[in-house]
């Protein structure tokens, strides 16, 4: 489409301007202007709760905003779907893949691109051509399930490119690669923005902002704090536009080598029912008291198994007991009940759903666990007890909320997560174990949670954390390993390990040699 | 859309107990249409439905008789929902312990003692905490739908029963008749007053609404069973046993329908009949979430079921009312309680910009 109008800046792809959009009890964005130019990768960087998954929203059409105008090369659209958004050259990729795992890469894409595009077998050249232009290796043929976690990204990035894209939005692509996999992507990425493809990237980690892009724009409370150009900025500065004047949080802990060994995970396999799951291959694990091992990995690597078996969601026959011990006790074959009374505290992964029942209050929430814990008298509940307990933890833990009557689904997560930790906490675990403990959880939260884990182990407690956070795992834990394939690496110090290391253990190269990784430092 | 449903993100205490007003003056006003329209005084009829049923000694007895067996069945329902296991067999395990009651108590139609009665009351209890276990069973060894499993036992309870009434229990003194023998006097419960047909099973009845409340509201195992009801992974983390509590759920649920068929065979019946219930377990389902799940709220609203049930018969009788148009009114206000319930957790909008595109068309065309 030749353009002879005289223009002296080109006009932008994508402008925003004064976006806002409310939620019940939220304002969600709050007059958001957004720039980007044909062929930029600009960051939308921020906080959990700042803003950015709304926004990406409003400009994919899956929510409308309030008020404020789209501008799309130089043309005001509304947006109503995401039908509408991606016949105007607008892709995007979701954090959480919406593939379907029995199907071929062909058909998935060939159902995403509709009737017209044609049959899964017409779009195989197509898909080759496309992988192999943007050195995305893929074989259409290949059924999702058998695909790893970053070629299920290509797919939908594949997805994307397939039809004429102009801006290709990406969801915190980078929280479920391996720092391999996510190098590769970012070739990927200069490649398509060379060719003149916008790009809006997401995310709240700024030595990857850095590396990749041109400009950025922060948001904090739903508001635009500032635009920068990313290489510029050191992150002190980035961490004060997204966090605000707080951004002292970054603590050095000290390292510890911890006592006895208190759990010990000897030889543990387990097959998954589930075809789709992960199963674990001979895992040996040891935590002692007063230490914080640290386990890696990049999620669907064997987690889930690992945490149901060790919390007691997922038993084991009872001649298989003494596969797990606590403190010599053999309770491989025991209900989590049983486990709490021999010393465990557990915080899942999932704060809702899981961890807390959305609907029922904080008070009722720390029965839920706490129960065994002299809060229950000849079968009733000790409802003043109960209230006490509550009381505490949201004291103690500086949980934000009206009273402990208020129902725990209207918590935001970080405070929800205080409150669990809490919780675990007061019950004087002799081992806890935390799965992603700061996932979605804003910095300030996130810094108390280190130091009560902190507190925790220096109190004599056994602590195993699994994270996805690198970052974190370094920071808070004495020794670190990493999960892939559902087989666990050995741990190693954490002071004589490097994060290239993990990365290696992370994509299942176990056989990193320890004298090397300490002969580097 | 002019009006919008916005979620309030929380419940609304003022509406808990609002909605229930406004959806009695929604039936009440539309109620009175509707009579208008046909032709009817919309007061008198309303008075016939709902007040006149009510204004003496006997007919609250009959309203207590009525409420009677919902209220025990709808109690037992409120268990096994809070769980979220959808009992939906409260009919046929109420069927069960009326006929396993009444072939025991046809055997003992001699016996004087008082015995007589505990026996038959604890028969029919566990004969119908047996049909419920047969779902649970169902249920926690193969995993089986206990909708579906609850609803066909249903039917396989009823045509038991017809089969021992038309059988093996028919009175051989009863002229062919399909009916069991009129049980002894001791196997009776005692009526309550000189002039009505309320008998002691709302001492059972009273005794049950405190033992569900205490059960739901205050102890540990109903906060199990509510925990397990909102969030199953929740439950498993912390180790509550998933399969012992719908066991525990569907027996408390069957036993207080299996009471409360006992309740009528021993009580205003006296023999078993192919009519022992019209349909009480399955106005207790209604009546279960009308009440909120909530043991006092499924008081009221199996108080206000059995009105329902009887206004109708007498508008029927007196005003020529066809029992078609009561039946109307009953789903009218069935339908307005529960529909007013969405106000709880939702605030209605007024969508302010389509009233002005109104607004401004209509200056327009005032211009025109």
């Amino acid at each position: 489409m030749p353009n002879h109008a005289p223009i002296p800046a080109p006009v932008p792809r994508l402008q925003l301007r004064a976006i806002t959009k409310r939620y019940p009890g939220c304002l969600a964005n709050d007059a958001i202007d957004l720039t980007i130019a044909p062929g930029e990768i600009h960051a939308l960087l921020g906080e959990n709760g700042a803003g950015k998954s709304t926004l990406m929203k409003v400009i994919y059409g899956v929510t409308q905003a309030d008020s404020g105008e789209v501008i799309w090369q130089g043309r005001r659209v509304t947006l109503r779907n995401p039908a509408q958004a991606r016949s105007l050259g607008i892709g995007m990729v979701f954090q959480h893949f919406s593939l379907f795992e029995t199907l071929s890469v062909a058909q998935n894409i060939a159902l995403a691109m509709g009737a017209a595009a044609g049959t899964p077998r017409q779009l195989e050249p197509k898909i080759r051509e496309v992988s192999r232009r943007y050195g995305m290796a893929l074989e259409p043929e290949r059924l999702v399930h058998s695909l790893s976690i970053g070629e299920r990204q290509r797919v939908e990035i594949i997805r994307c490119l397939m039809q004429d894209i102009r801006l290709l939005i990406l969801d915190e692509p980078t929280s479920v690669l391996t720092p391999q996999e996510a190098d590769d992507l970012f070739v990927t990425l200069r490649r398509l923005a060379a060719e003149g493809c916008s790009i809006l990237f997401i995310s709240h980690k700024l030595g990857e902002v850095r590396a990749l892009c041109q400009s950025a724009t922060v948001l904090r409370g739903g508001r635009v704090t500032g635009h920068c150009v990313p290489a510029d900025c050191t992150d002190q500065q980035l961490a004060r536009l997204m966090v605000g004047e707080a951004a002292q949080l970054i603590a050095n802990y000290s390292k510890v080598t911890g006592g006895d060994a208190f759990l010990e995970v000897r030889g543990l396999s387990w097959h998954n029912p589930d075809p789709f799951g992960c199963s674990l291959k001979d895992i040996n694990l040891e935590v002692r008291s007063g230490e914080i091992v640290g386990i890696a990995g990049v999620a669907g690597n064997g987690q889930d198994e690992l945490l149901a078996l060790l919390s007691g969601e997922q038993r084991l026959n009872r001649n298989e007991g003494a596969t797990l011990r606590f403190g010599k006790e053999p309770v491989a074959h025991l209900h989590p009940d049983a486990r709490r009374r021999l010393g465990l505290s557990f915080v899942p992964a999932e704060r809702l759903g899981h961890g807390a029942v959305p609907e029922l209050s904080l008070a009722d929430n720390a029965l839920l666990t706490a129960f065994q814990q002299g809060l229950v008298s000849k079968g009733l509940i000790r409802r003043s007890r109960v209230e006490t307990l509550a009381e505490e933890i949201i004291h103690r833990f500086g949980v934000k909320t009206p009273d402990s009557q208020t129902p725990a689904r209207s918590l935001s997560g970080g405070n929800l997560q205080k409150f669990i930790l809490g919780r675990e906490i007061l019950q004087q675990p002799k081992l806890l174990i935390a799965a992603h403990p700061t996932w979605g959880v804003d910095v300030g939260a996130a810094a108390t949670i280190h130091r009560a884990l902190i507190a925790l182990r220096d109190a004599g407690a056994a602590i195993l954390v699994i994270s996805e956070d690198l970052d974190e795992l370094f920071q808070i834990s004495d020794r670190l390993g990493a999960l892939c394939g559902g087989r666990l690496s050995a741990l190693h110090a954490t002071v004589d390990t490097r994060l290239s290391d993990v990365g290696g253990w992370m994509a299942g190269q176990f056989a990193t040699p320890q004298s090397l990784a300490s002969a580097t430092r | 859309m002019l009006l919008s449903l916005e979620p309030r993100g929380q419940q609304s205490r003022l509406m808990l107990w609002c909605s229930p007003l406004l959806a009695a003056a929604l039936t009440l006003g539309c109620g009175s249409l509707l009579f208008i329209a046909l032709g009817h005084d919309p007061l008198l009829t309303l008075h016939t439905l709902l007040i006149a049923p009510v204004s003496d000694l006997y007919g609250v007895s009959e309203l207590l008789v009525k409420a009677l067996p919902i209220l025990l069945c709808a109690l037992g329902l409120a268990v096994a929902y809070q769980a979220r296991i959808w009992n939906i067999g409260a009919e046929g395990q109420l069927l069960l312990g009326a006929l396993a009651s009444s072939a025991l108590a046809v055997n003992i139609i001699d016996m004087q003692s008082r015995w007589a009665l505990v026996a038959i009351l604890l028969t029919g209890t566990l004969a119908g905490a047996a049909w419920a276990g047969l779902t649970a069973w169902l249920r926690t060894r193969f995993n089986a739908n206990e909708i579906l499993t609850s609803i066909m036992l249903n039917y396989i309870a009823l045509n038991l029963l017809l089969f021992c009434v038309h059988g093996p229990l028919k009175d051989p003194a009863g002229f062919n008749f399909p009916e069991s023998a009129m049980f002894g006097e001791a196997s009776r419960l005692p009526l309550l007053m000189e002039d009505g047909r309320v008998h002691a099973g709302v001492y059972f009845a009273l005794l049950a609404l405190v033992a569900v409340w205490v059960l739901l509201q205050k102890s540990f195992v109903g906060f199990q069973i509510k925990v397990l009801g909102l969030d199953k992974r929740a439950a498993g983390f912390v180790g509550f046993r998933e399969k012992r509590l719908i066991w525990l759920a569907l027996l408390i649920s069957g036993g207080l329908a299996g009471l409360a068929g006992v309740c009528e065979v021993t009580g205003p019946i006296g023999q078993l009949v192919p009519q022992v219930s019209p349909g009480y377990g399955y106005a207790a389902i209604t009546v279960a979430f009308l009440g909120r799940l909530n043991p006092l709220g499924i008081l009221f609203s199996s108080l206000l079921m059995a009105l329902l049930y009887i206004g109708g018969e007498s508008a029927q009788m007196s005003l020529n009312l066809p029992q078609a148009i009561s039946q109307l009114f009953q789903g009218m206000m069935l339908f307005f309680l529960l529909a007013s319930d969405v106000l709880i957790l939702y605030r209605p909008r007024l969508n302010l910009r389509w009233t002005r595109r109104a607004q401004a068309t209509a200056v327009h065309a005032g211009a025109l």
